[in-house]
């Protein structure tokens, strides 16, 4: 696979949210506005990158048997670093998103990548997977946080585009599920017209 | 009565799937069949009240004397992970019975997020004896077990039914699961939140 395609697959093809169905906690909980969700986002690629750029280079020091034990103990290392890193330096960000940065450890894509690709293949090609599925899942998370800041509220990132009162219900835990059921379907539909 | 004011505020008001998004994964992945996803919420029930008992002892008597709150996610989720393990070979060699309808949820329950956000949830509110963590910590998965024998519930009824293509799967349950928090969120202001 060419360098290239590593790095894309991750934003559309092998979208981890809208197309391999992962991590649907945090693309659910924290997108409440497109700015939580690019935060969010930018955090989890954060510690995508630097896993899958550890555990490519530990993997042959690993031993198979205790491998995934190993990579949950880097990944919450790292996922340490961003939680204290985001308190101290970005604290209202840190407050509204709130316990899932830490849940950052149990989220399915990280350790999926790091099992499925870092486990496999040398480090410069880690780190572009780790990049490139971490931005298709920054992408994501922010589109579906643009969606729903803009019915919720009629805002995009904090800027007002349409006054009045939005439809609160999106901004609510219902909102989420809806609009996250009906871009997966609209991602299915689009992929089925191109084949 | 304040136990039981958190009890229906963890199982109704703010319950852990459809008002708080966790464990999100089994709720959508083990929901095909109500027998099924009933196993998988009773071995959740299980699971995380032990869980939090565990990781809230930790975190009053190892932790925070030693000043090392730092280490809480990589310590719980480690404590998580093996505690699942133990959890499972006791079963094992205890009681069959109960291990044959519980195994195979078991190992699903680490990669579980509501097991350690729980756990972690309980340790930052302000106030909380070990008794009220736990208290709110079984409370909680047994909102996870009605919400999830609800949607199964659902689904099962949902397969009888013509659903377009682009919409069969998941974005379909994920809509349901949508109206399903609409209709828990005439509960809210039932109780004061905690």
């Amino acid at each position: 696979m060419s360098k290239v395609r590593i790095l894309t697959k991750g934003l559309l093809k092998e979208n981890p949210t809208l197309v391999l169905i992962l991590g649907m906690c945090p693309s659910l909980a924290v997108t409440t506005s497109a700015m939580n969700g690019l935060g969010m986002g930018l955090a989890t690629t954060f510690v995508l990158l630097m896993s899958n750029l550890l555990i490519s280079s530990l993997k042959n020091f690993i031993p198979d048997s205790v491998r995934i034990p190993a990579f949950i103990v880097i990944i919450a290392t790292f996922v340490s670093i961003v939680d204290l890193l985001m308190q101290s330096y970005l604290p209202a960000l840190s407050d509204s998103l709130g316990l899932f940065i830490k849940l950052i450890v149990v989220n399915c894509i990280v350790l999926g990548r790091a099992e499925a690709f870092a486990s496999k293949n040398s480090v410069f090609d880690s780190m572009l997977d780790g990049l490139g599925m971490g931005l298709g899942f920054t992408l994501s998370l922010t589109l579906i946080g643009i969606i729903r800041e803009l019915l919720g509220s009629g805002a995009i990132f904090g800027h007002t585009l349409i006054s009045g009162d939005g439809i609160l219900i999106f901004v609510l835990a219902p909102g989420a599920f809806i609009v996250l059921g009906f871009l997966i379907a609209l991602v299915r539909y689009l992929q089925r017209k191109k084949n | 009565m304040e136990y039981v004011l958190m009890i229906i505020g963890c199982i109704f008001v703010n319950n852990i799937v459809l008002a708080q998004f966790l464990g999100i994964c089994p709720f959508l992945g083990v929901s095909n069949k109500i027998n099924t996803s009933f196993g998988m919420g009773v071995a959740v029930i299980f699971v995380m009240t032990l869980a939090t008992l565990v990781t809230s002892l930790i975190q009053n008597y190892v932790l925070i004397p030693m000043d090392l709150t730092f280490l809480k996610t990589i310590t719980f989720i480690l404590v998580i992970a093996a505690l699942v393990q133990m959890v499972e070979i006791v079963l094992k060699k205890t009681s069959p019975s109960l291990y044959q309808a519980l195994g195979i949820f078991l190992p699903l329950i680490t990669t579980n997020c509501a097991v350690l956000g729980v756990a972690i949830a309980v340790t930052e509110k302000a106030g909380f004896t070990i008794l009220d963590s736990v208290v709110y910590t079984a409370a909680t998965a047994i909102g996870f077990t009605l919400a999830i024998v609800i949607f199964a519930g659902l689904r099962e009824q949902m397969d009888l039914v013509k659903i377009p293509k682009g919409m069969q799967g998941v974005p379909i349950s994920l809509i349901t699961a949508g109206i399903l928090a609409m209709a828990f969120m005439g509960f809210s202001n039932l109780v004061p939140s905690f």
